[in-house]
């Protein structure tokens, strides 16, 4: 205990540890005369600790799946639908809550908005890890630059924190495709964050294996002057046909909206009870081609 | 795909890109401007690696911008065209390069002359008097050969790039949608509509 207290108390002479080994005595050359307590940081600035090997990228590269080799060790978890869009009420962000590696579903409860704070949300797709990590982290400095500036990061400047700091990681191996969205100054934003670097300020937004069903059904439904019934529901039969045809998503959907006064979480809705039910829960008012098809005969009969 | 062009005329340059921002098959943004104003008379339009144009566009509009401010005279065409090829020639032989590719138009307010430069990845640098990027300048470079006027007016100019354009959404599979336009002259930069 006294060790640890020890470490991190500033003493007023500087002693170099003697735990530290020959090589990285050369720590101790930056605090050479100061009479400051260094703690933990002896050695500097913290640094991120990476693979022992030549090219970290090309190891992580060799020992992960893709599309070439399904085949190997490590299975990074991805396989998503998410979406998120601006309207004249809000931002809707909706995503499903399926996480498969491989071939394998590993989890259908995965909540991929991430909350970062009560006017902000972050959508996850790619690594799981990699967008939980640095988005918690973008968390914290957006609650820093409050107290800093004493006023609310706009989703620009939050988006750009991200999109540089994944930028400088760039061919690293980090993997994520989210979407920042809140309510700033300017009202409602969305802006698209991956870790290319990319950053596109947009209206309407899907990002994962799902992408593409999702977009079928939200450009055709898409209007700016959506009320909000109109916007729920069409973030949700979004995800929905995203879950119906893509393997890698499905299970259940998340929905939240976004208001001035910050997100709501709207529901988290099973994607079959969907299919079969609807949102309502009411038989045969379901989203499924064959109940949708089938009503519609009902109605000619009757 | 991306593609850009760019001519030069009688006393402008016209500057074009497609507006798409692509990820793999999906089209993420139709409407993003590839064309940035880096001083009063100065356009200059990238392609690349998704990531590395916006930073190193953002990293080259900057210094442009600080060079402006602390000499109160902008970087003439030429020497910035030479400034940026040097740093793009320097960031190849970094960790990762900036794999971006670059059309810079600019009217020489001391020369009163319109200049082109075409400017890749690799830190090629070329004055020309018209020149593309991407896939379009396979179908761009022998029209331009053969209709392009040095000494045209803007009309002329832009019939020309339409023509270009044209061409383009014609034969190439993966033609882009909507192009952005701009022109730089002896009054400056202005965008037009094609």
């Amino acid at each position: 205990m006294n060790a640890i207290a020890s470490r991190f108390s500033s003493s007023s002479s500087f002693k170099p540890q003697s735990s530290l080994g020959e090589d990285e005595e050369y720590g101790s050359e930056y605090g050479w005369g100061s009479q400051a307590g260094f703690g933990n940081l002896t050695k500097g600035l913290p640094t991120f600790t990476m693979p022992q090997v030549q090219d970290p990228s090309a190891f992580l590269r060799l020992h992960t799946d893709d599309h070439a080799d399904p085949s190997c060790r490590i299975k990074i978890k991805h396989g998503t639908t998410t979406l998120a869009f601006r309207y004249q009420g809000g931002v809707i962000v909706c995503v499903d809550s399926r996480a498969t590696a491989g071939s394998y579903v590993a989890s259908g409860t995965v909540k991929k908005v991430i909350e970062i704070n009560p006017y902000l949300l972050g959508t996850m797709a790619g690594g799981a890890a990699d967008c939980q990590y640095w988005e918690t982290y973008l968390g914290m400095h957006c609650r820093l630059h409050e107290l800093r500036n004493r006023e609310r990061i706009s989703v620009a400047a939050a988006s750009k924190y991200l999109s540089n700091l994944v930028y400088s990681y760039k061919g690293m191996g980090l993997s994520m495709g989210t979407m920042i969205c809140g309510w700033d100054k300017t009202g409602p934003a969305v802006v698209y964050v991956d870790s290319d670097g990319t950053r596109l300020k947009g209206d309407l937004f899907s990002v994962g294996s799902g992408s593409t069903f999702a977009y079928g059904v939200l450009d055709q439904g898409y209007r700016w002057d959506l009320t909000d019934e109109e916007a729920l529901e069409l973030g949700r039969r979004s995800i929905y046909a995203a879950g119906h045809r893509d393997a890698f998503s499905g299970n259940t959907c998340n929905l939240y909206h976004v208001k001035e006064s910050g997100w709501d979480l709207i529901g988290n809705y099973d994607l079959s009870k969907l299919h079969y039910d609807g949102p309502q829960g009411i038989e045969g008012e379901g989203y499924g081609y064959e109940i949708r098809i089938g009503r519609a005969s009902e109605k000619v009969a009757a | 795909m991306e593609c850009s062009f760019a001519l030069t005329g009688k006393d402008y340059v016209i500057v074009a890109a497609d507006t798409t921002a692509a990820r793999s098959i999906v089209k993420m943004k139709i409407d993003e401007d590839k064309i940035k104003e880096l001083s009063p008379h100065l356009l200059m339009a990238y392609s690349g690696e998704p990531g590395d144009t916006v930073n190193f566009a953002e990293y080259i509009e900057r210094n442009i911008r600080l060079h402006h401010i602390r000499h109160l005279v902008p970087l003439s065409p030429s020497a910035s065209a030479a400034w940026i090829r040097r740093a793009l020639a320097q960031s190849l032989r970094s960790r990762n390069p900036y794999s971006v590719n670059l059309l810079l138009g600019g009217y020489d307010t001391a020369e009163d002359k319109p200049k082109l430069f075409w400017i890749d990845y690799l830190g090629t640098l070329s004055e020309v008097p018209f020149a593309a990027h991407g896939y379009g300048s396979y179908f761009a470079l022998s029209l331009f050969d053969r209709y392009h006027n040095p000494e045209g007016t803007v009309e002329e100019g832009l019939a020309t790039l339409k023509r270009c354009i044209d061409q383009v959404s014609k034969r190439l599979v993966v033609a882009p949608g909507k192009y952005k336009v701009k022109i730089v002259d002896k009054d400056g930069v202005r965008e037009v509509e094609i």
